[in-house]
């Protein structure tokens, strides 16, 4: 899943402190399991709001909505007829959602209430880590499903630097070194020759270093 | 025992403090409360293993985020009690009670009572309007 962390409350403040009316809106995919951008965490951030307002004297017309998915068009849709009782969105989805909005709701303000971080998975309730970097070509099957592109610093794809010690990376102790991870993985498959095998020169086109990438299905297309 | 405890107290009940959310928090705060105590069982008694620990948890997270939009994280307290021990209830009471009494008025409902018109929901269809005193 994509991973989100809430955005400081001072720093959403900032942005709709000049508002009368905003519109909270959430998404119910990746942003609510990592509890930063769900119902929950819309209601919170809305009462705050409300709160804020109040003390300070301003009447703000503070709105929640979480809609199941802020990167389809067919969701963001429901909130077309009633869009332009807000002056402007606090959007609580990731990075995709809030440009996702700002795309369908031109005239209207987008502000994020979130920062997104990585698509990653929860090691356990409230830690989650990076395992994907969506480098548009994928060498797991070669490197027993552990990703050097994601969890090693150097992104080396042909065994450890000299900074690998006692398996954790040079970075920081708390990192494990991704290389000491595959060469474990594949000692557990019985495939360490894989190890042997060198891996050519990647591709990186299908990286960010080919700029902005779009992914076209000629079979699904309408 | 018979203990009096401030008639200013209003108790709502849920099956473990487990239960209670930041969101029931704020909310009570929205609506005018001056202050917050949650009251758990003692640590390591929970029936639920976890559920008071969560509660402080959460507990900590409204002290934050009311000091941080001016309220006031000292009107949100946890307390830890065993069921039949009245007389710690009643001191828990008394103390919070104290204590809200520093602090004073809830901002938020002095700005209530001049400006209800902020209660109204914004638009049918939107899931809002869980404005103060809806």
């Amino acid at each position: 899943m994509i991973v989100a962390a809430k955005k400081p409350i001072e720093e959403i403040i900032e942005q709709v402190k000049g508002l009368r009316s905003v519109l909270v809106l959430g998404c119910n995919e990746c942003v609510t399991v990592c509890e930063a951008g769900g119902k929950k965490e819309v209601g919170v951030l809305a009462s705050a709001l409300r709160m804020y307002f109040l003390q300070q004297g301003r009447e703000v017309n503070v709105g929640e909505h979480t809609l199941e998915r802020q990167c389809d068009t067919e969701y963001l849709e429901e909130i077309r007829n009633n869009i332009d009782a807000y002056e402007a969105v606090v959007s609580l989805a990731c990075g995709v959602g809030i440009q996702f909005t700002a795309e369908r709701y031109p005239s209207k303000p987008v502000y994020p209430g979130v920062n997104t971080c990585f698509m990653g998975a929860a090691l356990e309730r409230g830690v989650w880590a990076e395992r994907c970097q969506g480098c548009g070509s994928c060498i797991l099957a070669s490197t027993g499903a552990v990703c050097p592109v994601t969890r090693c610093a150097k992104r080396l794809l042909n065994g450890p630097c000299g900074g690998s010690t006692a398996g954790k990376c040079e970075i920081s102790k708390d990192v494990d070194c991704a290389w000491q991870l595959i060469v474990d993985r594949l000692k557990t498959l019985g495939r360490l020759e894989d190890y042997e095998t060198l891996c050519p020169v990647k591709d990186w086109s299908t990286d960010r270093a080919g700029g902005p990438r779009k992914v076209i299905r000629e079979d699904l297309r309408s | 025992m018979r203990l009096n405890y401030p008639s200013s107290i209003r108790i709502i009940r849920v099956p473990c403090t487990g239960k209670v959310d930041v969101l029931h928090i704020l909310r009570c705060f929205e609506r005018g409360a001056d202050g917050v105590y949650v009251v758990g069982c003692r640590e390591g008694d929970c029936h639920y293993q976890s559920g008071n620990f969560r509660a402080k948890k959460r507990v900590e997270q409204a002290q934050q985020l009311l000091d941080r939009i001016g309220i006031g994280g000292s009107r949100v307290r946890m307390c830890n009690l065993s069921s039949s021990d009245a007389p710690l209830f009643v001191r828990f009471a008394e103390e919070m009670h104290a204590a809200v009494l520093g602090a004073g008025p809830n901002p938020v409902r002095a700005a209530l009572a001049s400006k209800r018109t902020i209660t109204d929901p914004p638009a049918a269809g939107l899931n809002a309007g869980t404005g103060p005193l809806s």
